[in-house]
């Protein structure tokens, strides 16, 4: 039974346009034409409980926009959303209480006073009792590796430790559900692999379904076994990343590395070269014909070492979103 | 019993909601320093020009110095509640339309409204609150009127009526930024109507009158609950200053519903 049942959902905007200059702007201001703009185009998709769903697609694709119809925020202009049960736009309390949304660029904690005093203020809103909210920010603290950082005014945190705050913030009244827009944005590779971490962790722990949009796709790729691509509004495809990568990408990635100095010219016969160095070499090279490359490889270099893998998933959504699919 | 439940949750709410906001004031000493002087005098000034118009006639549209004061009383009265409440959260509506963290109110499980019109409590309200009850003392004394708790209660309620008034104007004008995102300072403008409420209804020119009654209430905002204490108020315009609280509150609430439908939240 899906947690999420998404089915011909759509969103259309009616944006004004306004020619550039002053002229523009008094056109704009006494007569605006407007134009529809489809966020979404008839989306669908069902999701289970305790799934890690990445949820990618260029800038300006409808990612945000569908999150904040599953969670609520807009209405949808056609389709049907269900979320555990809930028609999300009603937003009934219940509903509420059960799902969380955390944006990367938008804040909830208080600027000016420690986190602490905005999770009092949380678990005022949640209606958990006090003693229960003390037992559950030291538990969350402990999974996100904050301390003292708690009783520190927020605008005097480091943006890893706000980040930390903030789910801390939003995990307070432990939602099931989960809708996370860029919670990695700005941090450095260690913070963003601690809030990766401590996603995984929660989880595991309480069953959570998570919904994540990210542009770094190492936090796809480490945390979501399903994906769902979308672009100009349309769900592009909805499966296993794996699946993904052999579908749009039919070459592997062959990094070599040779005891000696090399003609890299009488590479080109094997594969494009991606990178090259004085003693080493990327190829992509075809899938078919791995087995005999390889092979021809070993015979006709001195080779020190070999690696094969799939090409970084970045190259292969990049080619995905200019369509320009091998 | 889950009445009692309801009221105890928000209770809790808005004792944080408050704490909350007087220790961001307190994080700024200098700004709260700076603050209280400003409040000081511009209670000052207020009593001065009152004092002005005084010293030239005696009566001010028929109403004499002391039950003038009660109405500057209770016009300060409102600019405590003012200062405290509207100012401060009404005005942030529009900048959390604007930047888009009204979303995160959103997502919260308690009434959106209520969370937007009482989210802080600005301290520097609270003079203002002592004053006007002053003001009220002052002018009942020195006036030697008369007044028993049935006037007073009445009055009282009158009161609350014109706070409602007040608040579900400025809450309608507050959410229209769904749609416009920046409107025209709201805030100024209904302040500037706000000022007329320093002086009787009967010190304006008559064809004013009609307009500061039924289109622009401020009548029912300070001169009514004024009569009401003095025991002069018309039965008849005070039950039109309660259909009124009453139709502008179920209004504003009714019209926030319908705003949020075409919220689109500013994108990220």
């Amino acid at each position: 039974m899906p947690v999420i049942r998404v089915k011909d959902l759509s969103k259309e905007y009616l944006v004004a346009d306004k020619q550039p200059g002053l002229i523009g702007t008094f056109r704009h201001f006494f007569s605006r034409e407007y134009t529809s703009i489809k966020a979404v185009e008839s989306i669908g998709f069902n999701i289970d409980r305790g799934e890690i769903v990445g949820f990618i697609g260029p800038n300006g694709a409808g990612k945000t926009t569908t999150l904040k119809m599953l969670c609520g925020l807009i209405h949808p202009t056609s389709g049907v959303v269900n979320v555990s049960g809930n028609i999300p736009s009603l937003r009934k309390y219940k509903f509420l209480k059960d799902i969380t949304l955390v944006m990367g660029q938008k804040q909830q904690l208080i600027w000016d006073l420690p986190p602490i005093d905005s999770l009092k203020v949380n678990a005022a809103v949640y209606g958990i009792p006090d003693k229960e909210a003390s037992y559950r920010i030291q538990e969350l603290a402990l999974m996100l590796d904050l301390k003292e950082e708690l009783n520190r005014p927020v605008r005097k945190l480091s943006l890893g430790q706000r980040m930390k705050a903030e789910l801390l913030a939003s995990l307070l009244h432990r939602p099931s559900i989960l809708f996370l827009d860029e919670p990695t944005l700005g941090l450095d590779v260690n913070s963003q692999l601690r809030v990766r971490d401590f996603l995984y962790n929660y989880n595991q722990k309480y069953q959570a379904t998570i919904i994540l949009t990210s542009h770094y796709m190492a936090d796809i790729t480490s945390l979501c076994k399903r994906i769902l691509v979308i672009d100009k509004g349309q769900l592009f495809y909805d499966g296993p990343l794996a699946k993904l990568t052999q579908q749009f990408s039919p070459s592997r990635l062959v990094r070599l590395e040779f005891n000696e100095q090399i003609n890299f010219s009488l590479l080109k016969h094997y594969g494009k070269i991606i990178k090259q160095d004085n003693y080493s070499v990327k190829l992509l090279i075809n899938r078919n014909d791995l087995p005999q490359k390889i092979n021809n490889l070993l015979n006709n270099f001195s080779i020190r070492d070999l690696e094969i893998a799939d090409p970084p998933i970045e190259e292969i959504i990049s080619k995905i979103y200019s369509n320009k699919i091998e | 019993m889950l009445r009692i439940n309801i009221i105890l949750k928000y209770l809790r709410i808005l004792f944080q909601f408050w704490s909350t906001s007087l220790s961001i004031e307190l994080e700024y000493k200098l700004n709260l320093f700076v603050e209280i002087l400003s409040t000081i005098g511009n209670l000052a000034g207020s009593l001065f020009v009152l004092s002005m118009f005084y010293t030239a006639d005696n009566t001010l549209g028929g109403w004499p110095w002391h039950s003038s004061l009660i109405i500057l009383g209770f016009y300060t009265l409102i600019e405590s509640f003012t200062i405290s409440f509207l100012q401060p959260n009404l005005s942030r509506i529009v900048k959390q339309v604007q930047n888009g963290t009204l979303d995160f109110v959103l997502l919260k499980p308690v009434n959106s409204q209520l969370w937007l019109s009482f989210r802080t409590f600005s301290p520097y309200g609270l003079p203002s609150l002592i004053v006007g009850i002053i003001l009220i003392y002052i002018g009942l004394v020195k006036g030697n009127y008369y007044v028993n708790e049935l006037s007073l209660i009445i009055s009282f309620v009158m009161f609350i009526c014109g706070l409602i008034i007040l608040y579900s104007l400025w809450f309608l004008i507050a959410s229209t930024s769904i749609w416009f995102v920046k409107i025209w300072n709201a805030n100024e403008v209904l302040r500037s109507v706000l000022i007329s409420g320093r002086y009787p209804i009967s010190a304006y020119p008559l064809a004013l009158r009609p307009i500061l009654t039924f289109l622009l209430p401020v009548a029912f905002l300070t001169t009514v609950p004024a009569q009401a204490l003095l025991g002069i108020a018309p039965f008849s315009l005070m039950m039109v200053g309660v259909t009124i609280a009453i139709v502008f509150f179920v209004f504003s609430i009714n019209f926030w519903k319908y705003a949020l439908k075409f919220y689109t939240s500013a994108s990220s």
